[in-house]
């Protein structure tokens, strides 16, 4: 390190790389938090889907599988701009930078419009949450699930159980029981779809904000960037935001196998 | 400079923190990513009874660790980064492995009949 101080170097740091590593921590403590905050919902994934399988298989076939390969395709690729753009900050290339972050901005507007076009889809079969699901599911996507339906619910006596209600007979909310057809024939679809779509939605309309955020954050880092703030020595804004888009990636590469290739 | 950053500074003699990932390996990622994402939709289309999802899930960490390693810089960090991160993952797992023991536990046993049986 030379003595001089460098432009960007707070007075509460010794040297710029010490800035430049604490800054890092920092938002790699931040990653952490997040990976708890997802993983509350990963969890709820895990436990509704060990205890209802049949749910998720049936269920998954009402994702357009093409769509979440596309997606998670634009989502790697943005990452990959985000990447290079954090390089050509490092670099002082400036008018790549730029370019770069135009495209990963561009790249996040288009897995959102991707997004909408599932969501107004889902919107409009009514697959959707709780009490709000009113698709009709007599003829399913696909072919007969692999796995059988459950045994029927034996005769109801409510002295041989707890006190806490099953959750089809519980009020509103996830508990909604679906219309009595649902239950006719064997090989028709399970009984309480909605919970998939509870957890789908909860799911993806997280990420959906993260991708907002993501992109609020890079719009920031393009301003600045057309001002030629970065460079060599000053990049650590481009590299925190790289930092978080990745995680939003990093999401999504667990949320599409998870939730539109279950088998 | 601090010492064993001397290979990435080629050129960049002005940057004095960080290390730039050369665009090679930024590209050879991509494209590693990508296939991944393939392979995974393939597999997918294949019944493997209960080893899809350990499968989808292995594939899906092998890209994660891709993104983490050089998109994130953590192959090249100081290993702090990766312990706070990996803190957090492993108190995730711990996290989802006692929520499923306690709900495989209990949840049958709660509301007889109502719960599906385990698979064996």
């Amino acid at each position: 390190m030379t003595g001089a101080h460098p432009e960007h170097l707070a007075h509460h740091f010794d040297t710029a790389e010490q800035q430049f590593e604490s800054g890092k921590l920092g938002m790699w403590i931040f990653l952490a938090t997040e990976i708890l905050l997802f993983g509350g919902l990963f969890c709820a994934y895990a436990v509704y889907r060990s205890i209802h399988p049949e749910i998720f298989v049936y269920a998954h076939r009402f994702l357009d599988k093409a769509l979440g390969a596309i997606n998670t395709a634009v989502l790697i690729c943005s990452s990959f701009t985000m990447a290079w753009a954090v390089r050509c900050a490092q670099l002082g290339r400036q008018r790549a930078l730029v370019r770069l972050l135009v495209a990963t901005i561009a790249l996040a507007a288009c897995f959102l419009g991707i997004k909408y076009i599932e969501y107004q889809h889902k919107w409009k079969e009514g697959l959707l949450w709780g009490k709000y699901f009113r698709a009709k599911l007599e003829q399913p996507a696909g072919p007969p699930t692999a796995r059988p339906t459950p045994a029927p619910t034996p005769a109801f006596n409510p002295d041989e159980r707890s006190l806490i209600p099953p959750a089809a007979e519980g009020p509103g909310g996830l508990a909604k029981r679906g219309p009595e057809p649902l239950l006719a024939s064997s090989p028709g679809p399970p009984k309480d779809v909605q919970v998939f779509f509870a957890v789908y939605f909860t799911m993806t309309g997280l990420h959906g904000i993260h991708v907002i955020a993501g992109m609020i954050v890079l719009a920031l880092m393009l301003v600045r960037a057309t001002k030629g703030e970065f460079g060599p020595t000053y990049f650590t804004p481009v590299d925190l935001a790289g930092l978080y888009w990745h995680l939003v990636d990093l999401i999504w590469i667990f949320l599409f196998p998870l939730l539109y290739l279950i088998r | 400079m601090s010492e064993g950053k001397h290979d990435a500074q080629r050129g960049v003699a002005a940057t004095p923190v960080g290390h730039v990932v050369p665009f090679k390996v930024l590209a050879a990622v991509w494209g590693t990513l990508l296939a991944f994402t393939a392979l995974t939709v393939a597999v997918a289309g294949v019944d493997l009874g209960r080893f899809n999802l350990e499968i989808a899930l292995a594939i899906a960490t092998l890209k994660a660790s891709f993104v983490l390693l050089y998109f994130m810089h953590m192959r090249y960090d100081r290993p702090m980064n990766a312990i706070v991160f990996i803190t957090a993952l492993l108190f995730f797992m711990l996290f989802v492995s006692l929520a499923l023991l306690d709900s495989h536990a209990y949840a049958p046993d709660l509301i007889p009949g109502y719960a599906p049986a385990l698979p064996q």
